[in-house]
């Protein structure tokens, strides 16, 4: 492993402030992230799974720069991305692109795709108006779209087709890093695989280091290098995609992974372990581990003291680490 | 499966017809709107036509004293025997470059409030939107007479009274839209794509908000022809001798005229009462014709 991380984030937090009173004030937090660190290497995917409001997509919201952390930093390549200059910020803000998780909204109704995708790689100089038409269809030939498309407005396209505009947009600036928010849970099942086997293809061929976030767990296992797990605004266990899936650990990653339905009739019998509960308030988080009020091995210690990431020795050599004080008694 | 969909993509032919063709053919179905859009064209080149088409100056004495009307005279003449069908020409032209003037400077001023309000939100937001509501709230016929009393009543005092009297409509109408799109992906993938703010509200927001302005903008276009009309008829408005429809009926406030001489007061109310109804009609049908959500 090289030394400095592509994308480097520490003790990222973001608080959504909440407002009421009948004097507008700030009555408390929403704490939407709270204290992630986590590194991404150049090439790598690194997954990130956890259930809906667990703060996945805000994290991958701030690493484009769409919202500014309430605490922590962001390295890019080792620099601190809020101590930038306007002028070297736009440098890297091409660097730093998104894939929506909406393809229906993420294209402008009123425009047709020619003018959707050249127009920031004009802006940014990416391609000059000599150049463009052959940039144009490079990208889209690699998203594997014709390139009589050019001429059509977004509402002329499903899904599948928009998600491949969508691609083709976050690539055409030539970015080193890509947030897939979710890029697949908008599409049918049969077009999911196709966008994914796309991803996956176009990190190998372009040397593109990913964020996939995403809930679906058998397609984040597909694409990722390594996984992190999230719960209630904190990863609770991160490290190698085969370790992490194969030999879980934490018992809500355990849970998680659980829940998967087995598409076998036999296995219908097996009696199941589902979570018991609500997922806790991120307001009001519960004390010490978030997950003991659902957790089945939860003792008293737990609610006292937050547990930090530890390394796993299970099994096998690879990366793998947890947040629950257990994990040495399995 | 790739291949497929390409080959799919390749031979469909989905949607030829551009935008503004489909809103042209929403548009016709509305038998009244393209009617009231026929009259608004024959009047409307009339009015740019009238050096042209009218028979006599309208400012000129031509004929007797209130003349009815006559073979010599089609609408007769006024008090002071100048012919009345010119000076109705020459007065909708007034009424109609008061309005689309007007309602220009309005619409300007409505939507980059509205754009800037809605878009950065916070501060800004507060403090455009308390200015729009304090406009709002004025009695502004009343705004209109003190301005008018203090700059000399003229049209283009008119028109730019009118322009920033009439905008705050748009202005909350253009902050409504921008609010919620600056929350849709295609505006957050712009601003990932790094691009510059003036592309992002007027590249990517303002066409997308178009059409509501549009409409909006049709009601503005005939409420400030009624204003118009009413401060010309208080005496506040386009200042003799130049016709306008409002300082027409304006001559015609005694019971003799109202009475026995009716061709001095129904064709400029008729006129105004036309050209708004042809003018809202028209506004209707744009709403149904622009909206996306309508089916065909």
């Amino acid at each position: 492993m090289s030394n400095t991380p592509l994308i480097q984030v520490e003790n990222m937090k973001k608080y959504y402030p909440i407002k009421g009173g009948i004097i507008t004030h700030t009555t408390g937090y929403v704490k939407a992230v709270d204290g992630v660190s986590f590194a991404i290497q150049k090439g790598e995917t690194l997954g990130l799974v956890g259930e809906s409001g667990c703060g996945k997509s805000t994290i991958g919201r701030q690493l484009v720069g769409l919202e500014k952390p309430t605490e922590g930093t962001i390295y890019y390549k080792g620099k601190d991305l809020s101590g930038l200059k306007k002028e070297e910020m736009k440098q890297i803000r091409t660097n730093l692109q998104m894939v929506f998780q909406d393809p229906y909204s993420s294209l402008n109704p009123r425009k047709h795709i020619y003018e959707i995708l050249s127009q920031p790689m004009l802006y940014h100089k990416v391609s000059t108006k000599e150049t463009i038409e052959k940039d144009i269809e490079k990208i889209l030939d690699m998203v594997g779209l014709p390139k009589s498309i050019l001429g059509r407005y977004p509402h002329e396209f499903s899904g599948g087709q928009r998600q491949r505009i969508g691609i083709a947009k976050a690539l055409s600036l030539n970015p080193e890093f890509i947030v897939c928010d979710e890029p697949v849970s908008a599409l049918d099942v049969s077009i999911q695989a196709q966008i994914l086997n796309l991803l996956k293809g176009l990190q190998k061929e372009l040397d593109l280091t990913l964020l996939f976030v995403g809930h679906g767990l058998g397609a984040v296992n597909y694409v990722s290098d390594r996984i992190a797990v999230m719960y209630l605004g904190k990863i609770v266990e991160i490290g190698d995609a085969k370790a992490v899936f194969n030999h879980p650990v934490h018992p809500y990653t355990q849970a998680l992974f659980n829940a998967v339905p087995i598409p076998d009739p036999e296995e219908k019998e097996r009696e199941k372990e589902f979570l018991q509960g609500e997922i806790g308030s991120s307001t009001n988080p519960p004390s010490g581990c978030r997950f003991h009020p659902r957790c089945p091995y939860a003792t008293e210690s737990c609610q006292m003291e937050e547990p930090k990431l530890q390394e796993v020795m299970v099994r096998t050599d690879k990366e793998h680490y947890a947040a629950c004080p257990r994990i040495m008694d399995k | 499966m790739q291949a497929e969909e390409r080959h799919e993509l390749g031979t469909r032919n989905i949607t030829t017809e551009s935008y503004w063709q489909t809103v042209f053919r929403r548009f016709k179905r509305h038998k009244l709107a393209t009617v009231s859009l026929v009259i608004l064209a024959v009047l409307g080149g009339a009015a740019i036509l009238a050096p042209i088409i009218a028979p006599y100056d309208p400012n000129e004495i031509v004929g007797p004293f209130s003349g009815a009307p006559s073979k010599e005279f089609w609408l007769g003449t006024d008090q002071i025997g100048r012919d009345v069908l010119s000076r109705l020409l020459y007065a909708m032209r007034v009424s109609l470059l008061v309005g689309v003037m007007a309602t220009l400077i309005s619409t300007v001023i409505g939507v980059i409030l509205g754009l800037f309000a809605g878009y950065f939100g916070g501060v800004i937001d507060m403090i455009i939107m308390r200015f729009t509501d304090m406009v709002m709230s004025f009695p502004y016929i009343l705004l209109v007479l003190v301005a008018a009393a203090i700059f000399k009543p003229g049209m283009w005092n008119i028109i730019l009274i009118l322009g920033f009297v009439d905008w705050p409509g748009i202005a909350r109408l253009v902050r409504g839209n921008v609010l919620s799109l600056r929350e849709t992906n295609f505006i957050k993938g712009n601003i990932v794509a790094g691009m510059s703010l003036r592309h992002i509200l007027f590249s990517e927001i303002l066409p997308n908000t178009v059409a509501p302005i549009l409409v909006y903008a049709t009601s503005v276009l005939a409420l400030s022809m009624l204003d118009e009309a009413a401060l010309s008829f208080l005496g506040m408005g386009v200042q003799p001798p130049t016709a306008s429809l409002g300082n027409m009926l304006n001559g015609a406030q005694s019971l003799t005229v109202l009475t026995s001489q009716p061709w001095l007061w129904l064709p400029p109310g008729l006129l105004i009462v036309i050209l708004v109804i042809a003018i809202n009609f028209v506004g209707d049908a744009l709403r149904d014709a622009l909206d996306p959500n309508s089916e065909q």
